[in-house]
């Protein structure tokens, strides 16, 4: 019997597996890890650090010795001023005791949710551009992704008609994100009416990314499962990443009707345990004393979209108002160039990584996502590059 | 204040450099409404100079800092405002401030040598009418002052491109 080789070893991977495509973002990241001296609007992650009193709560955890198992769902008392966090600020009730759960960063609630609703040949509604998660997640569960476009001239919001055209009877489980990562759209009240509506009429389960909620600038957030009847469809995932900027911790949480938190609990327990201690203190901290801190950052993303808005408009570039994450998402059509091909040009040509558009799926090519989340001064600097790149190709009006 | 005011306050203690066109940006403002409001603020004061802030620790100067805990007797009808101005007044006293507690006025005071503080403190200090005592504590090294921390310690972690 010969010994299999390496690439031989790829036989033994699920088809599943094998046909997810990489991400296109990762593609991207290994090119712009080879480049020097570049400004990166690239990354989908706060420029601060966690506040020192919520780093300070952790350590102190950890010398006294607070570095065992915490119950499946999480602390008692995380998951308490979660359920106070959520109403007081979402407007949203949730029993502290069988509706909320504690997960490994918002992504795995989104996959213990869909893992526990999807059954094999279930479509799951996805409307993109989108985080790029979704749709690998649904197609490991065994489900099927289906795309529903959205467009910059409705400033990326999801619209009933797009969504209905896709609607079959297979349809199971709508994601929903927003504010979005990538386009910053977000959904209003009356936006959000007509999509309830639909909901209802179909019988779908709703999975909620809202883990920028609290990036939202010109109009407060509104949860989708405060919409009338929408709580008990809705699994509402969040998290401490964006809000308090603690992205390295992975600690999110979802919460919904007991029924489907406990049927995510029972996953979860069986592959995880728990979400790590020292995050959940810390998280405690976030909560109770962190709110000032979380507004000062907010205040400072939005002083950074209206710069960067204003600087792409001037560049030459179609730049829809984005209302909230912190992400514009212009569009790069004028250049005559694919969102690929832009993006790699600008790296090399002109020293700044922005990530293309169509990683993020339908409706994503002829955009480049951008962050703001960088300083000022970087993102002025990026600005002039971008401008003096976007020049080659637009003859901009004097 | 305004809450406007405030904000370009917030924009300027992080960078005194910016432009009123650049913080207008930011705030969503016409740059004509932010000219005048720091004109404001300017001629009340409430901004009075702009400065750049050093690290001593990294230029050639050799330079010597003490607090001085001062300790006096208020003046009948000025109280401790006329004592603070007879020692503010020496260009070597770079702040001076006013507390509560066990002692009175707190000094900060510079100079090239710590003879040349010594000096100070038994010459044109203490020999004022008023002054009780003092304590004088040498500065070893500054971490952080009005907010900025000093060290560069605080470098970008995150990866460049992440989803």
């Amino acid at each position: 019997m010969t010994e299999p080789t390496p690439s031989s070893m790829q036989r033994y991977l699920t088809d599943t597996v094998r046909e997810i495509p990489p991400s296109g973002i990762r593609k991207f990241f290994d090119l712009v890890s080879a480049s020097k001296d570049i400004i990166s609007l690239g990354v989908g992650e706060p420029d601060f650090i966690t506040p020192w009193h919520v780093r300070e709560a952790s350590i102190y955890g950890l010398e006294q010795g607070k570095t065992t198992y915490t119950p499946n769902s999480g602390l008692p008392e995380l998951r308490e001023e979660i359920a106070a966090y959520m109403h007081k600020s979402f407007h949203v009730r949730y029993e502290p005791s069988n509706e909320v759960m504690v997960t490994i960063g918002g992504s795995e609630a989104i996959d213990l949710a869909l893992r526990a609703l999807i059954s094999p040949g279930d479509e799951v509604l996805v409307p993109e551009p989108s985080y790029i998660s979704y749709s690998p997640i649904a197609t490991l569960s065994g489900g099927k992704a289906v795309g529903i476009e959205t467009f910059a001239k409705d400033q990326f919001k999801l619209q009933a008609d797009q969504l209905k055209q896709h609607i079959t009877p297979r349809s199971k489980v709508l994601i929903l994100c927003y504010p979005s990562n990538p386009t910053g759209g977000t959904m209003t009240y009356d936006d959000w009416l007509p999509i309830a509506k639909l909901v209802e009429e179909n019988d779908l389960i709703v999975i909620s990314d809202e883990i920028y909620a609290e990036l939202t600038y010109s109009s407060k957030h509104v949860s989708f499962a405060s919409m009338p009847g929408m709580r008990d469809r809705t699994i509402l995932v969040s998290g401490f990443s964006k809000s308090f900027a603690m992205t390295g911790w992975r600690l999110g949480y979802a919460c919904g009707h007991a029924d489907l938190i406990s049927a995510m609990l029972k996953i979860h327990q069986y592959t995880v345990m728990c979400a790590p201690v020292m995050g959940q203190i810390a998280a405690i901290e976030a909560l109770r004393n962190g709110m000032d801190e979380k507004d000062r950052m907010v205040e400072s993303y939005n002083q950074r979209r209206r710069l960067v808005v204003k600087g792409f408009r001037e560049i030459g570039l179609d730049c829809h108002e984005p209302q909230g994450a912190f992400y514009a998402f212009p569009s790069i059509q004028s250049t005559g160039l694919s969102s690929e091909e832009f993006a790699q040009r600008l790296l090399q040509e002109g020293r700044v990584a922005v990530v293309p558009g169509h990683a993020f799926g339908n409706g994503g090519e002829g955009f480049v996502r951008c962050s703001y989340a960088t300083s000022v001064a970087h993102l002025n600097e990026a600005l002039d590059r971008i401008g003096n790149f976007v020049n080659k190709f637009v003859k901009t009006p004097i | 204040m305004t809450e406007l005011k405030s904000k370009i306050l917030d924009i300027l203690k992080e960078d005194a450099r910016r432009e009123p066109a650049l913080i207008a940006t930011m705030l969503g403002k016409e740059e004509a409404e932010i000219q005048q409001a720091i004109a404001e603020m300017e001629r009340e004061k409430v901004i009075v100079k702009y400065v750049p802030v050093l690290n001593w620790n990294k230029s050639d100067d050799e330079k010597v800092t003490a607090l001085i805990e001062v300790q006096i007797t208020p003046e009948r009808g000025r109280g401790f405002d006329a004592i603070a101005e007879r020692i503010y007044l020496y260009p070597e006293v770079k702040t001076v401030y006013l507390m509560s507690g066990s002692y009175d006025l707190q000094v900060e005071i510079e100079g090239r040598t710590l003879r040349e503080i010594a000096d100070f403190v038994s010459t044109k200090l203490s020999t004022i009418e008023s002054v009780l005592s003092t304590k004088t504590h040498f500065i070893l090294k500054k971490y952080k002052q009005d907010g900025i921390i000093l060290e560069d310690h605080q470098d970008d972690h995150r990866m460049l491109i992440s989803p």
